[in-house]
């Protein structure tokens, strides 16, 4: 759901801009979307929201809220107990039960064609589709491991990041597909997230930086971090920022990485990266990364939820010292203003974003919290 | 009704053949060599008949359509005089079809081609046949005109097509075994019913056994998406669904299988209720009614249609060669006043039906699709197996006239061998025949307990029976030598519990049975090419050697015992799957002939997938040396496995 940001805040080229300088590139990056016009840059449009936070005092089924998943109206929350499911103010829970994989389910991915949802969960991966569950394991499928970091899904094939590689489940032939060591570059096989599209799919690995599936060609490409596995960085902008990677986003062509070190965007061709130290980003130790499109995107990490619209950044959370709500503005110059706020996300430490629209899902360590676009 | 006997109808020509076979039995002595002789008549003896399994009233009520399975062809014939006006050729063993909104296409699916052939109504034409999904079985396109919807019985699924072009959208999960579609009256709701039980879900600690669950599966053909799915509790084989004019009810037909208690009890009723779930806002909750009375079963129901002013409901029985008639008001006082038990079903009150069941109509040979005319005074009758139609007044409840369709006229050894695959009328009070496990001659995705073994010792997954020649010996034990001992005594006197088949009967189901057809493979590719992964799960299926450069011991190589065209090579060996209840682990070696399709697994059916096999019931390799096989390498031997 793009409309979300889709007022749009300048989408700054200034990112392809301050690269190409820098790189003395003269031509942009074939694969990156034409940006349009930079605009000046806002930091008043900057979204603002109220939070209505759920927790197990109003209907969820546990406060560990893993992800979360929009559907139009229905707003799917993987937990630490059961998949939940809120539909007409109310929450309907999964879980083993029901057939559910596991109780605790890390991941959701929704099948825009059917509506099917899948649940990837510590032990296993479900599908729920009009209410009943199958569920794939490594002893009754082809699946590659039980515990199920993430999935995607893209045409007809099923995209699953499991805790011994990565597999796809091709929905017509049913043929399960694994990869590991010894069919793709991976050289560690912890693979913590996935992001499948069209033309092509990510996997990001802990400890192995990011693959990629060309699905055109069927070739694995991979990047790493320049420096290795040093917490350092030698050269900005070099590469990918580190080798543990949490999560991958792909939209418009552009990847969007996270690592518990700082975060990536590449355009296919040009790195950029965020750490606290340069960026608005609350903390390197960064769980979650949804993209809004090229430009833009959403962070989640152990110390608040964070926005970048291209050169404005916002962070939403309890405040770290007294825990009363706070937002806070960081401008393209690196200013940084406080905004008033009434409400914020249940918890610090985010692990999961989805879009409604103008609000945001979160899903966080103490609850899930809806923010409700107060700045439209 | 048809008032031929099998026998009775035979021509000269097949009556000689017959002789032969009865004097080869008297030689043979109800040996291997028996079935072997019936087979080589049999293919002599393959005649085209029309097998009209559907059947169907043109959108102004002029015309007749009946689907002919066996003919692959689509009979028009003219509603009035029932003559024929055209035999239209279709893909090979279609079984579903139905108009557009307009009327002007008639759908036909074809479920060996995998193809969807388009009629034009107006000119009677093929005018376009279009690809779709593994074994295409019913076919509905929605008030619209925007989509058709496809339900494929081997990829359990309901393929969303354009209704214009033919091309394929998106495909939704079905039920196991997805077959026959529906449209609610107002258009707004599309149903989906399926042959096969869903897989369990859980594991229960009895290695899987569970009451079978199915579904209608309710889908919102505007938004192509599935809503619901409504549960239908210890049914395994949903047939056709109904509604009445007004929406207010819906019917649909299915077995009740009794698997989970000892098949010991036919005369108690112990084997399948024949039921059906009615649902919808005249009943509220859905609940399940019987067709069955105490001495007369309805086995096998198949096709329903309600009467338009909602006064009578028919159902055909295939097994019993009959409709039965419903009064519906009464049906309807019964559910609602009735104390409805907590399982939401009466199908354990066998006096249940004597409420509402009105009139038993015998027909022809395996009953199947059923339509009104159009002002409602005809109903007509597909009777698959001997090539007629039942045309039943519908004010008298009783067989008008009989129309002969054309084809042969005399019945072959095949033919009689399916008619007596078909039929209940060999068991007792008529309650099940081998079709009614073995659906559609495939088989029903069930575990049993048989008597004879003792209660609750050998669990026994119903098998598939497509290429069972040349695979002696049968039952998992191999404890039947040839076909005429599993087909005849042991099937007399553990299911049947009534009379023996004389031996002209046994010889000719038999034949049937050895010369059922084998369905095309879907996994392999054209020709005999085979994907990079297959090839590589070839090479482990074939190896001598281990990964650690061990030499794999003969028997306990993947192609010693499942070697041959049919991937067994007929010994009876232990692969370490025996169960506490199971008096021996000696098991015959089990053909691979389309086993992707036969879930569940071993011959208990502890394995739901064909990947638990080894991932859980192989602990010691004695199934195959396996457990040195990586994840991936494992998932390529199954992909071999599927091309089987």
């Amino acid at each position: 759901m793009k409309n979300f940001v889709g007022k749009g805040i300048c989408t700054v080229g200034l990112l392809l801009v301050t690269a190409t300088v820098a790189l003395g590139a003269s031509a942009p990056a074939a694969s990156v979307k034409p940006a349009p016009k930079a605009q000046p840059a806002s930091t008043q449009a900057l979204p603002r929201f109220r939070f209505e936070n759920f927790t197990t005092a109003n209907g969820l089924p546990d406060n560990h809220v893993f992800t979360v998943l929009v559907d139009g109206d229905r707003v799917w929350a993987g937990t630490e107990n059961g998949l939940a499911l809120y539909e007409n103010h109310a929450w309907k829970v999964y879980n083993t039960k029901d057939g559910l994989a596991h109780r605790a389910v890390l991941s959701l991915a929704l099948d825009k064609h059917t509506g099917d949802v899948w649940a990837g969960t510590m032990a296993g991966l479900s599908r729920i589709s009009g209410g009943r569950i199958d569920t794939y394991t490594q002893l009754n499928s082809g699946l590659s491991n039980d515990v199920v970091y993430g999935v995607s899904i893209e045409g007809e094939n099923v995209w699953v990041a499991t805790a011994a590689g990565g597999c796809r489940l091709n929905l017509r032939s049913g043929q399960w597909t694994l990869y590991n060591e010894r069919n793709t570059p991976m050289a560690e096989i912890w693979v913590y997230a996935v992001s499948a599209a069209p033309t092509k799919v990510y996997y990001g690995v802990w400890g192995s930086g990011v693959l990629e599936y060309d699905q055109k060609t069927g070739r694995w490409d991979k990047y790493d971090d320049p420096d290795g596995e040093n917490e350092m960085v030698l050269f900005k902008d070099q590469g990918l920022i580190h080798e543990i990677v949490t999560s991958v986003s792909f939209v418009d062509n552009i990847l969007w990485a996270a690592t518990y070190f700082g975060d990536s965007r590449y355009d296919g061709r040009y790195w950029h990266n965020f750490l606290t130290k340069d960026s608005g980003l609350p903390s390197n130790f960064t769980n979650t990364v949804k993209g809004v499109d090229a430009n833009r995107a959403w962070f989640g990490t152990d110390k608040g939820l964070a926005y970048y619209d291209g050169a404005n950044w916002a962070v939403y959370r309890p405040s770290l010292t007294d825990g009363k709500p706070e937002m806070t503005v960081r401008d393209a110059q690196g200013r940084v203003t406080p905004i008033a706020v009434t409400t914020a996300p249940a918890h610090n430490y985010v692990l999961g974003i989805d879009f409604q629209g103008d609000d945001i899902w979160v899903a966080t360590a103490k609850g899930l919290s809806h923010g409700i676009r107060q700045n439209k | 009704m048809s008032s031929r006997s099998p026998v009775g109808l035979r021509a000269g020509a097949v009556a000689g053949l017959t002789l032969a076979a009865i004097a080869f039995f008297a030689v043979a002595g109800f040996t291997g060599r028996t079935a072997k002789a019936g087979a080589r008549d049999a293919r002599a003896d393959n005649l085209d008949y029309a097998s009209p399994l559907e059947v169907m009233l043109s959108a102004d009520g002029a015309q007749l359509y009946v689907l002919c399975q066996q003919a692959g062809e689509i009979r028009v014939l003219d509603a009035a005089s029932y003559a024929v006006i055209k035999s239209i050729a279709v893909g090979r063993v279609p079984r579903g079809f139905s108009l557009s909104p307009k009327g002007d296409r008639l759908f036909v699916t074809n479920t060996w081609d995998d193809t969807l052939s388009v009629i034009d109504t107006a000119k009677l034409e093929v005018v376009a046949t279009w690809p779709v999904g593994a074994e295409p079985s019913s076919v509905v396109e929605d008030r619209a005109g925007k989509h058709l919807f496809v339900a494929n019985r081997i990829s359990s699924d309901i393929a969303v097509l354009d209704a214009q072009t033919g091309a394929e959208e998106k495909r939704l999960l079905g039920g196991r075994g997805a077959s026959y579609l529906t449209l609610s009256p107002d258009g707004t709701r599309l149903y989906s019913t399926h042959i096969y039980p869903n897989p369990s879900p859980l594991r229960t600690g009895l290695e899987n056994r569970t009451a079978p669950e199915s579904e209608i599966t309710v889908i919102d053909p505007a938004r192509a998406v599935v809503l619901d799915r409504m549960p239908l509790h210890a049914i395994a084989g949903v047939f056709h669904l109904t509604f009445s004019a007004d929406g207010r009810l819906g019917v649909v037909a299915q077995y009740h299988p009794k698997n989970m208690i000892p098949l010991a009890h036919l005369e108690h009723g112990g084997a399948f209720a024949d039921t059906l779930t009615l649902f919808g806002a005249d009943v509220g909750k859905p609940v399940e009614a019987p067709l069955d009375e105490l001495e007369r079963y309805a086995a096998q129901p198949f096709g329903v249609a309600i009467s338009a002013d909602k006064s009578r409901l028919y159902v055909t029985c295939g097994g019993s060669e009959m409709v039965t008639v419903i009064d519906v008001p009464k049906l309807l006082s019964f559910v609602r006043t009735h104390p409805r038990p907590q399982s939401g079903s009466f199908a354990q009150d066998l006096s249940a039906s004597s409420n509402y069941v009105i009139a038993r109509i015998n027909v022809g040979r395996n009953p199947r699709g059923v339509t009104f005319s159009r002002d409602g005074r005809r109903l007509f009758v597909a009777n698959r197996l001997d090539d007629t139609l039942s045309v039943i007044d519908t004010r008298t409840n009783r067989v008008a006239s009989t129309i002969e369709l054309a084809g042969p006229k005399t019945v072959s050894v095949l033919r009689h061998g399916e008619q007596t695959f078909y039929t209940a009328r060999q068991s007792f009070q008529g309650q099940i025949g081998c079709a009614t496990c073995h659906i559609d001659s495939t088989f029903d995705g069930l575990t049993w307990d048989l008597e004879p073994d003792g209660f609750g010792v050998d669990i026994v997954d119903n098998k598939m029976l497509e290429g069972v020649k040349d695979t002696e010996p049968y039952k998992w034990n191999g404890g039947n030598p040839n076909l005429p001992t599993e087909c005849g005594p042991r099937t007399e006197k553990y299911f049947w519990r009534s009379e023996n088949y004389n031996s002209l009967t046994l010889a000719d189901l038999t034949v049937y049975v050895r010369e059922m057809p084998t369905r095309p493979n879907r996994w392999k590719l054209a020709g005999s090419e085979l994907t990079p992964a297959q090839e590589r799960g070839k090479a482990l299926f074939e190896r001598q050697v281990d990964k650690f450069g061990k030499p794999i011991a003969e028997y306990n190589r993947c192609s010693f015992c499942h070697s041959g065209p049919k991937g067994t090579n007929q010994k009876i060996v232990d692969v370490g799957t025996k169960k506490a209840s199971d008096r021996s682990g000696m098991l015959k070696s089990a053909q691979l002939t389309n086993v992707a399709l036969t879930a569940p697994y071993l011959h208990d059916g502890s394995a739901r997938t064909l990947e638990e096999i080894w991932t859980v019931y192989n602990p010691e390799d004695k199934h195959g040396r396996t457990n040195d096989l990586t994840k991936d390498e494992l998932n390529d031997l199954i992909e071999y496995l599927r091309t089987r």
